[in-house]
């Protein structure tokens, strides 16, 4: 793992001899202690913090009503019924795509420029700004298609967001499928097709899963793509239609904290909102790593 | 045969989807955001020291703006380069196996804390503990904004600099050892110069991510359009200016194609430092013979 473990090396303090370098080693070490040191306790203070105000705030009713007396009281039943139905509409947009897209970047191997150009393509949506592909929800699906601010609106655009991480991680699952497989499925007389769809796609199967579970708690916790394309701050309605907008956890904490009248008593109701988010990521990313942790240990 | 090539040609048709978006989104920001320049030229534009697109008549200046992104995004470095890189020079030297079991989940974790959560979180603790640490009128600063920023960039650049430094050779190492020097100055002289292209790529994207960002600047940064005498006082950085105003606006008017001329120049900046950071890690793969 480490390859400073194998080799001997003069050790601070294993000299009997007073040496500035190793001095200078102690204070150098101490600094990268201290920037993690500095991370982890940011990360800390943080999910402290939220949790022991958050969780006073979440009951049953918080998780099953719709909000009362303008957004003051009552649950945020329909904000998360509506991340649900977001993530869920992105997922089954940008799944299929990117699958494929990393299925044909790997085994049909196209000429080299073609990958080069699908690559620096992949590369530089993964770095646009997210607020960026809101313009362009906003631009194409509420405005060119006329599907209004919905459903559909903020699933397509935040599908197109998160189609360059579900490449990248199908790819990568893809490639640590054994080219033995491969080889042994043709020569038993499959087809190309034949290989990749009961050979291939099952084996690498686990590490797709695992990009788009750490996918889906991105999109959950998304704000700026759905701004304008999907999200609203106040209704009592539940979602009819993949037309209807609606409320979302992470844009509702914003909106609580930033509009209505009653902000004192509306901050504890975000308060809980960043608790179930905070909630919702921590183990969808958990699930991840451990499919991840038992693939690994699988495959050795 | 005739089905195989069928899939083929599907596959390849969707594998252009990345492509064919990338372009969209070029050509609906060019097209919605060139009409502004109707209203005030490109100079006026970019250089114009006020943003008051709701007045009557409206101005359209975003210096203010880009200064405001600007600001903000040298101050995350300030946070994110030692933050980030030490955390990797620490997972990648110092940390044992049980260590770096705990520790790179944990990177992991503040990788996936969505963007709202850190801005909700600088909003009711780090802006009022900062306005009174420095006794200032509001909390919600260009400071507050980098810090956060700087903390949400740090898993980005850990990550990318914890890989480029687990390419170099070992043997680079063990001559460094051979000749005597200790692991400090292994790390300094040797470890560090050799993954150096690759800790740049991971503080250029570290950068795109926080110019990029704008959920926490829009809740912590103060948002006004006035051009900053100091980091203590409240910006309104490009991002921030969009999310806020696109609500308001009448979708065709100057304001709106304003709105998308920002979000055409955020695209570009971007776009920028993503070719850059993808150059400079495709030469040091070339350096230390990695291919592709």
């Amino acid at each position: 793992m480490n390859g400073t473990k194998t080799v001997p090396f003069p050790r601070a303090g294993g000299f009997p001899k007073f040496h500035l370098r190793n001095l200078t080693q102690r204070i150098g070490f101490f600094f990268l202690f201290l920037s993690v040191m500095v991370t982890v306790l940011f990360l800390g203070v943080l999910l402290v913090f939220i949790v022991a105000r958050g969780i006073q705030v979440v009951n049953w009713e918080f998780l099953t009503q719709p909000p009362r007396e303008a957004m003051t009281a009552g649950g945020v039943a329909p904000a998360i019924l509506g991340t649900f139905y977001l993530t869920l509409g992105a997922i089954l947009c940008a799944l299929p795509l990117g699958v494929a897209c990393a299925i044909y970047l790997v085994e049909y191997t196209p000429k080299s420029y073609v990958v080069n150009l699908i690559r620096m393509s992949i590369n530089n949506l993964a770095g646009v700004p997210s607020v960026v592909f809101g313009l362009f929800g906003l631009a194409i699906f509420v405005k060119f298609f006329n599907f209004g601010v919905s459903i559909l609106s903020g699933s397509l655009t935040l599908a197109i967001m998160v189609l360059p991480s579900i490449i990248s991680a199908s790819q990568e699952s893809l490639l640590a499928v054994p080219q033995s497989y491969r080889e042994a499925s043709l020569a038993l007389g499959a087809s190309h097709w034949q290989t990749i769809r009961k050979v291939v796609i099952p084996t690498a199967l686990p590490g797709i899963l695992t990009g788009v579970i750490l996918s889906i708690g991105r999109v959950a916790g998304e704000t700026a793509p759905i701004i304008f394309t999907a999200a609203t701050f106040y209704t009592r309605m539940y979602p009819s239609s993949v037309f209807s907008e609606v409320m979302a956890l992470p844009y509702h904490i914003y909106a609580l904290m930033t509009e209505g009248v009653h902000a004192d008593k509306q901050a504890p109701i975000a308060f809980g909102c960043a608790f179930i988010l905070l909630c919702l990521v921590l183990c969808v990313s958990a699930i991840a790593i451990y499919i991840r942790q038992k693939q690994r240990s699988k495959y050795g | 045969m005739n089905r195989e090539r069928l899939y083929r040609w599907i596959f390849t048709a969707l594998a252009f989807s990345s492509l064919f978006f990338l372009v969209g989104i070029t050509v609906v920001l060019f097209k919605e955001g060139l009409p502004v320049f109707r209203e005030v030229g490109l100079f006026e534009f970019l250089g114009g020291k006020s943003w008051y697109p709701t007045y009557e008549p409206p101005d359209f200046g975003i210096r203010p703006l880009i200064l405001g992104s600007l600001w903000v995004t040298v101050g995350a470095l300030f946070v994110c380069v030692p933050l980030g890189v030490g955390t990797a020079l620490y997972l990648n030297e110092l940390a044992g196996p049980r260590q770096r079991a705990v520790l790179k989940p944990i990177v992991e974790v503040l990788a996936g804390i969505p963007s709202i959560v850190y801005g909700f979180f600088g909003m009711v603790l780090v802006a009022p503990f900062i306005q009174d640490l420095f006794n200032i009128p509001v909390g919600q600063t260009a400071f507050t904004g980098s810090l956060l920023l700087g903390v949400m960039a740090t898993p980005t650049v850990a990550s990318i600099a914890e890989d480029s430094l687990s390419f170099v050779p070992k043997s680079f190492r063990e001559a460094s050892f051979a000749v005597g020097a200790n692991r400090w100055q292994t790390l300094t002289r040797v470890v560090i110069p050799a993954a150096g292209s690759g800790i740049s790529t991971a503080i250029i994207l570290g950068m795109s991510r926080a110019v990029g960002e704008t959920m926490t600047v829009l809740m912590v940064c103060g948002g006004a359009a006035v051009i900053p005498d100091s980091f203590f006082e409240p910006v309104r950085p490009m991002t921030a200016t969009i999310a806020a105003e696109m609500g308001e606006t009448v979708m065709g008017s100057a304001h709106y194609h304003a709105l998308f001329a920002i979000g055409l120049i955020l695209f570009l900046i971007t776009l920028v430092f993503n070719v850059v950071a993808e150059i400079i890690s495709r030469r040091y793969r070339l350096k230390l013979g990695l291919g592709r």
